[in-house]
């Protein structure tokens, strides 16, 4: 098995490692760097649970293999809040919306909806809205029905909440 | 309002939607699933498993797995075979079925694990495992219910392919004359799809020898305490010390109640290596090889009067049970449950599970689903057929409040439920005769609306009638800091039971919510429960949780109430300040209160302990009812067959709600996989026993696009409970489906009825009922399926008679009862004089005495009164042949069950 050095930068810490040429990315996150909030669900590309920011993209790390991310800015579950432990917006968006049961998918989701917000903060908040949702279309939640996650999506989308949901983002 | 939900605290803490305690670390990574937990030295496994569905083992080879760098051993049955494991069901009692944790000789389905590769890691355990080459002698698969009933047996030695069954066909001779005199007879078939129960997290499992005394294990399991007590029984009894530590699990839905073998294996190859095991299941393990769960087949026929009430209704029911399942199941709980909501007068049933060459039967939210699957889809068929409103048939036949006390048909008493007053509330809620409207206008446009609507009833909270559903237990502390600290025998896969508990205890105890932390998931902590198994933490934790708050309450006070020279009656607990009324001066912290009672006991009122505990064990009543009554509009696209759902709106009520976010999310979560039921999952197998999902690209799980916003009515009438909870984990996957199948049939009533429910319910199949032609192939399909020669491997013959021994049966015999919690062995001993026959029957629980029984030839017929698991008559009629015996018991509302023996 052929094994290649990397050098990746995750949640802001400079890593050099060496890697079996098919060692997913996600498998080095966890086993090699000790990233385990990142999980892998399928290993197929279809439950989204393992999705990390790669240069500010959102990428499946079941799929990409840890050489290919070479040089590149990673940022993992770990490395969504602020270094005070002040909650990314899309993480509190959750908290505040029950948008997580078991917890097992969330770190996905969470990376993929602050891609959105990324790539959408200048959009309108309708446009915002259907970007985040369709980012949803690639993530599977066994737990919630995705109402939480609706809920999240619409206040990260700057709308009021509903009379009946006001309670609930006290 | 119920006098045990006042609280003691000012603070609402109850009723209010707090963000969970669970969030924290879940969302920023700093959870713990068993695959995060990193042992020194740790090893890792792969499973081999059978690419063949049935078949002898013609050989193993292993050599070339054996030479791969990083492989610490491979194991078989042989290897494993050295340390004794007697598997179990939920229910403690043995598998029927000749399991073992890894193939003995036989394979029974695709996926059986035959070889276990341990490796230095992951990647490694997987390069050896796929050098192994298993060699099997293959045989031809009995994959359907159908071929179960005719094929060979799937367990050598058996006396046929039912796994277990109750009731039978004798019963309907006294159902048959009342349908024959009511005006209306209505009957549905529906066969249920496999599903693979899926959760996010496959099955995990960290086996660590921690010296001759202790072993560790970190398992994804719904409750540490059931599954440390689970392996420490199937390993009878072993000297170590066995604690299982489940931090986080990514849901169970039924999959993970016990270990089964796979973790079995991991923790016995712990054992026999030494050394930390780890296996993590990947997820085509987790859907091929996982135990699956729901595959039936069920008639059942509904006799109404000229006013269209119920008179009596028989059902036929079959699930498929796989080569192992978790426990074999003919799924009593379905007739069970079938009909406590309704007045209904006579009811009788068979039900059977059969083994097949596929994977084994477990249990998946709401097991028993299939009573409010069908019997609210007929009721739904029924309306049309009569020409009645489907409402106004709900309520000509539903029991509401002023009706009970009732006892059901089956003997079920029912007290306190409200499935009709739910539907009332959901009607109230729904402008239903304009959707009837809209639905017209839509029609003559050619677009397809339909509404239906389901209720039920659901049995949540059990505990003291079968051996793992029990009480719940607390342990609660105020530390000398202050703090507040519980350690609960509950387990979390995304409940929330933290959270929930907290704001029982806040509530009742007059402390800040954030100054509670909250322990779980460790059977080191608290005492048994059976975790997430039944709709029941929130009840009988949530009642546990109360009582010591309360008790813990009582405490501070009384300690308060002595060191300020005041009543008990003057103090009170506010955010965490003890007052005393008329002297605010007088105000302590309950840090101060706590400083006291740990650190000078001298201080204390006299006979006080010193420190701020309590502990309780919550022993509810037996069971708690849950009732809900839903609503879906759908519109169902008459050229595609594509079903929109357009609402979806329920009124169920679970008593007390400690946290409405919480409560809601488990009925969306259940709500959601009802809709993967009626219209998406599906693991179908193929005539060779071949699984045919293995991704998640071929096993179609419900996505945000197929989900609707769910709308929720609580109607919160407080149970007899503590608090006045009543569970709600399981509700949502139980009447959505019936909801859900009631809404597509109503918007394709123009076209015709569904006459045999087939689910899921794909766009083809749609199509097959709007073109009324088998446009979707699935009855050419079945028939193909059950066309497929059974083979001939070993015929299904009855057991040879041996000859006849002593003659007479006096005297003691090895006897088996087959009761719906598994099989219960005992000894049985009979004394005749002449045609009187009197005796006794000894199982470990204890001994019971008859007497006034019957022998007429080879024909013993007595009685026994029994109390457990609840008052019921047992009725005994056997024949004896030589050295054996067999025949049946009446067991009350549960039907017959087969009865066994032999000389002993």
């Amino acid at each position: 098995m052929s094994e290649h050095g990397i050098e990746v930068t995750v949640n802001g810490h400079r890593h050099a490692a060496r890697v079996e040429a098919r060692t997913s990315l996600g498998e080095f996150l966890r086993e090699g760097l000790g990233y385990t909030g990142t999980h892998l669900g399928c290993e197929h590309g279809v439950c989204g649970a393992c999705t990390v920011m790669v240069d500010g993209a959102a990428v499946r790390s079941c799929l990409m293999l840890a050489v290919q991310v070479d040089g590149a800015q990673i940022t993992t579950i770990e490395g969504l809040a602020e270094a005070d432990g002040t909650l990314h917006p899309v993480q509190q968006a959750l908290r505040d919306n029950f948008g997580l049961q078991c917890g097992f998918c969330t770190p996905g989701i969470a990376i993929s909806l602050a891609c959105v917000m990324q790539e959408e903060a200048g959009a309108g908040e309708g446009a915002r809205e259907n970007a985040l949702v369709r980012a949803m279309s690639g993530h599977i939640c066994r737990c919630t029905g995705y109402q939480g996650i609706r809920r999240a999506i619409r206040q990260l989308s700057g709308h009021q909440p509903a009379a009946d949901e006001a309670e609930a983002v006290a | 309002m119920n006098v045990q939900t006042k609280s003691v605290g000012a603070a609402r803490y109850v009723g209010s939607r707090q963000p969970r305690k669970e969030d924290g670390r879940l969302l920023t990574g700093r959870g713990q699933f068993t695959d995060d937990v990193r042992l020194p030295g740790m090893l890792h496994v792969a499973f081999v498993r059978s690419a063949v569905a049935r078949g002898r083992i013609v050989s193993i080879e292993l050599e070339a797995a054996r030479e791969m760098p990083g492989v610490h051993a491979i194991l078989t049955q042989a290897d494993l075979a050295t340390v004794p494991v007697k598997m179990l069901s939920f229910f403690f009692t043995p598998i029927e079925s000749p399991v073992t944790l890894l193939a003995d000789g036989r394979v029974a389905c695709v996926g059986d694990p035959v070889v276990m590769v341990i490796a230095h890691s992951r990647a490694q355990a997987e390069d050896a495992a796929s050098l192994v080459e298993v060699v099997v002698d293959e045989e031809t698969p009995l994959v359907t219910i159908a071929d179960a009933k005719t094929g060979p047996l799937v367990h050598p030695g058996r006396e046929d392919n039912i796994a277990a069954e109750m009731g039978d066909e004798d019963a309907l001779e006294a159902i048959q004359p009342l349908l024959d005199d009511c005006a209306h007879v209505v009957s549905t078939r529906i066969r249920h799809q496999r599903i693979a129960q899926s959760p996010m997290e496959g099955r995990a499992c960290v086996a660590s020898p921690d010296g001759a005394e202790e072993m560790t294990v970190w398992m994804g399991c719904q409750s540490p305490h059931l599954a440390a007590r689970y392996l420490t029984q199937a390993l009878g009894m072993p000297q170590e010390g066995i604690r299982v530590v489940a931090r986080d699990v990514g849901g169970g839905f039924g999959l993970k109640n016990i270990p089964w073998r796979e973790e079995m294996a991991v923790v016995v190859a712990a054992k026999i290596l030494r050394r930390s095991v780890k296996w993590i299941e990947d997820r085509f393990e987790s859907l091929t090889a996982s135990s699956h769960a729901r595959e039936q087949d069920t008639a059942l026929t509904l006799g109404l009067d000229k006013d269209g009430r119920f008179q009596a209704a028989w059902c036929d029911y079959a699930c498929n049970n796989g080569a192992w399942p978790m426990g074999e199941d003919a799924n009593i709980a379905v007739h069970m449950f079938m009909w406590p909501a309704y007045r209904l007068p006579a009811y009788g049933f068979v039900t059977r599970g059969w083994y097949t060459n596929t994977m084994g039967l477990g249990a998946y939210r709401g097991p028993w689903a299939m009573e409010s699957l069908v019997r609210e889809t007929l009721i739904d068929k029924a309306a049309r057929r009569i020409g009645v409103d489907p409402v106004e048939l709900l309520r000509r036949n539903l029991l509401y409040l002023e009706d009970q006390p009732h006892t059901s048909s089956m003997g079920i008493p029912v007290e306190d439920i409200t499935p009709g007053e739910c539907l009332e509330k959901l009607m109230a809620n729904i402008d239903y005769a304009a959707f009837r409207r809209e639905q017209a206008e839509a029609r003559v446009e050619g677009r397809y609306l339909g509404i239906g609507f389901a209720t039920y009833i659901e049995p949540t909270g059990s505990a003291g009638s079968m051996a793992p559903m029990t009480g719940e237990t607390v342990q609660l502390r105020i530390e000398p800091t202050g703090k507040v600290v519980a350690m609960l025998s509950t387990h979390s896969q995304g409940h929330g039971t933290a959270t929930t508990m907290a704001q029982v205890i806040a509530e009742q105890l007059g402390v800040a919510y954030e100054e509670i932390t909250v322990y779980e998931g460790d059977s080191a902590i608290g005492a048994f429960s059976p975790g997430a198994a039944g709709s029941r933490q929130g009840v009988i934790a949530g009642g546990a949780t109360w009582q010591a708050a309360r008790m813990l309450a009582d405490k501070v006070r009384a300690v308060a109430a002595h060191l300020s020279n005041a009543s008990v009656d003057a103090v009170s607990i506010e955010g965490g300040m003890v007052h005393i009324i008329g002297a605010p001066e007088m105000s302590r912290s309950l840090r101060e209160i706590a400083e006291i009672a740990y650190g000078e006991p001298a201080r204390l009122p006299e006979g006080a302990a010193s420190g701020l505990e309590a502990q309780y064990r919550y022993q509810p009543p037996p069971m708690t009812m849950t009732s809900a009554a839903h609503c879906a509009m759908v519109e169902v696209d008459a050229e595609t067959g594509f079903v929109t759902i357009l609402r979806w709106i329920g009124a169920e009520d679970c008593g007390t709600v400690i946290n409405p976010g919480v409560v809601e999310g488990q009925i969306a979560g259940g709500l959601a996989q009802a809709i993967g039921q009626v219209l998406l999952e599906d693991m179908p197998y193929d005539a060779r026993g071949n699984p045919l999902a293995a991704t998640f690209k071929d096993y179609l799980m419900p996505s945000i696009s197929d989900v609707p916003d769910f709308e929720y009515l609580h109607a919160s009438t407080p149970s007899r409970t503590i608090g006045g909870m009543r569970g709600v984990g399981e509700g949502g996957c139980i009447i959505g489906p019936p909801t859900l199948v009631n809404a597509i049939a109503d918007a394709l009533s123009p076209f015709g009825e569904i006459d045999e429910l087939v689910l899921p319910l794909t766009p083809a199949r749609i199509v097959d009922v709007i073109e009324g032609r088998d446009v979707s192939g699935t009855r050419v399909h079945w028939q193909a399926l059950e066309a497929v020669p059974a083979g001939g491997d070993e015929a299904a013959a009855p057991p040879s008679a041996e000859p006849g021994q002593a003659a007479g049966i006096d005297g003691d015999w090895n006897m088996v009862l087959k009761t719906p919690m598994g099989p219960q062995a005992m000894v049985a001993h009979f004394d005749t004089v002449g045609e009187a026959v009197s005796g006794y029957l000894e199982a470990p629980e204890g001994r019971q005495d008859f007497a006034g029984g019957t022998l007429s030839g080879d024909r013993l017929k007595f009685e026994m009164k029994v109390e457990k698991p609840m008052k019921i008559t047992l009725k005994y009629d056997l024949r004896f042949d030589g050295a054996h015996f067999s025949g049946k018991c009446k067991m009350g509302m549960f039907g017959s069950a087969k009865v066994f023996g032999e000389r002993a």
